[in-house]
């Protein structure tokens, strides 16, 4: 009778597999992805380490000696930790982090506005007593421009009355707005001396959210050349809230993670983090196969670093506030080991 | 979360030199590769060294780069984090905003 090894499904929940199973899940994984972006399935070699980290009963898994990655940050710290900046403190002493982020709980650009003061004095504080980078993010959040929330019409109504001119003019209209509130908050950051400034889950509300973000991005690039920005994804294909919507030429609903990368380059970011979601029914060996699919081709196109998303139901991690490091180390070795990255 | 990260694939930050190839990735868009390398050359280590945090700890503190210190291991005459990082800017000739470089 085969061994079965522990592994967790995508919600994090244990289940044993035999290797022959595991092997069949990395191979189903790859090819929902191949089929779902028509790219190539991961080679052979690439499925075999997949499968030698999985088919193990080790507790933990670690990429080779010498093979380490930088590590960046969302919203570095929990409350249990006291103060914001104990937290990112604790970071930098304690949990060998590379980086950190200073963020507000209420993570979004257009709320952060009304508090940037309060936000410019931690980040102060941040910078006299941290030695590591530290950056401040939030997400661009452009649903919150839209009515109750906001001052625009709201496009989620719009669109299924069929007033698609209405629902597009909306989205233009709060492009602008969220524009200007993402550089007038990271310009703040930035004077109380950020080391760099994150726009976390963009194109989460589709492709005029992430053209938001593009835009915000290429005014801060021209107005502090030494700003860090990093550009982390909400997911693998960009939302058509819009349709329409170019940046520099590229239409961008439905870009896939290696052309989302191409923009945000383009726009002068520093950092790109892909983000490819979790189906939360299937194995974590399917969900990494499919992830290091979907992201590999960020590596042929990529001048800047790619810090692949590996957090909570992103990049084969388990959507599960507490999953467990059995799975969490095997998305990260997987991640570093197929990618070649350049940090998580 | 990020303790299982640190540990699987991490350069174990101002442990090691962690927090200085990640500061060529983010202010100058530096691929990994050439981070760790332009890194290594200035602190006169050697690639493999950059994680090690025995190397580095020592590195760290001949350099007056910063470090961390534990209670059996204190170090009162080290730098202040905004001075270690006005060195850490002078050492990768990089400017690091808010530390006065």
């Amino acid at each position: 009778m085969e061994r079965r090894f522990i592994t967790r499904l995508g919600d994090g929940s244990a289940v044993a597999l035999t290797r022959s199973a595991l092997r069949a899940e990395l191979e189903e994984g790859t090819q929902a992805a191949a089929a779902r972006a028509k790219l190539p399935p991961l080679e052979t070699p690439e499925l075999e380490h997949l499968l030698d980290i999985f088919a193990s009963a080790a507790r933990f898994s670690a990429v080779d000696i010498g093979d380490e990655v930088v590590l960046s940050f969302d919203g570095s710290g929990t409350p249990q930790q006291g103060s914001r900046v104990n937290a990112l403190l604790q970071y930098e002493q304690c949990l060998a982090a590379d980086s950190c982020e200073l963020y507000h709980s209420d993570y979004s650009y257009k709320a952060v506005k009304t508090v940037v003061g309060v936000e410019q004095q931690a980040m102060k504080e941040a910078r006299e007593r941290l030695t590591i980078p530290v950056h401040y993010g939030a997400q661009p959040d452009l649903g919150r421009y839209s009515a109750p929330d906001g001052p625009c019409g709201n496009w989620a109504e719009l669109l299924p009355q069929m007033r698609i001119d209405d629902a597009r003019a909306a989205q233009e209209e709060a492009v602008e707005l969220a524009v200007e509130d993402m550089v007038y908050v990271a310009t703040a950051l930035w004077e109380a001396g950020a080391d760099g400034l994150n726009f976390d889950t963009a194109g989460a509300g589709g492709d005029a959210d992430f053209l938001a973000t593009l835009l915000a991005v290429e005014r801060l690039r021209a107005a502090h050349p030494g700003m860090g920005i990093l550009v982390g994804m909400s997911g693998e294909l960009v939302l058509g809230t819009h349709g329409q919507l170019e940046y520099r030429g590229t239409r961008l609903a439905g870009l896939r993670p290696a052309a989302q990368l191409e923009v945000v380059q383009q726009a002068g970011a520093t950092v790109f983090g892909p983000a490819v979601n979790v189906n939360t029914s299937r194995t974590v060996a399917w969900n990494v196969a499919r992830a290091l699919t979907l992201m590999k081709p960020c590596m042929a196109v990529a001048r800047i670093p790619v810090h692949a998303n590996a957090g909570m139901g992103v990049g084969g991690v388990p959507m599960n506030a507490f999953a467990p490091v059995d799975a969490v180390s095997r998305c990260s070795r997987a991640c570093v080991d197929i990618l070649r990255l350049d940090g998580l | 979360m990020p303790v299982a990260h640190a540990v699987a694939s991490g350069m174990n930050g101002l442990r090691a030199a962690g927090d200085l190839v990640a500061r060529l990735e983010m202010a100058r868009g530096m691929k990994l590769a050439e981070a760790k390398v332009y890194v290594a050359e200035k602190l006169g280590a050697g690639v493999a060294d950059l994680a090690d945090p025995l190397v580095m700890h020592e590195v760290r503190g001949e350099l007056r780069l910063g470090r961390v210190f534990e209670a059996e291991t204190t170090y009162p005459h080290d730098p202040s984090p905004q001075e270690a990082k006005r060195n850490i800017a002078a050492l990768l000739d990089l400017r690091i905003n808010g530390a006065g470089t």
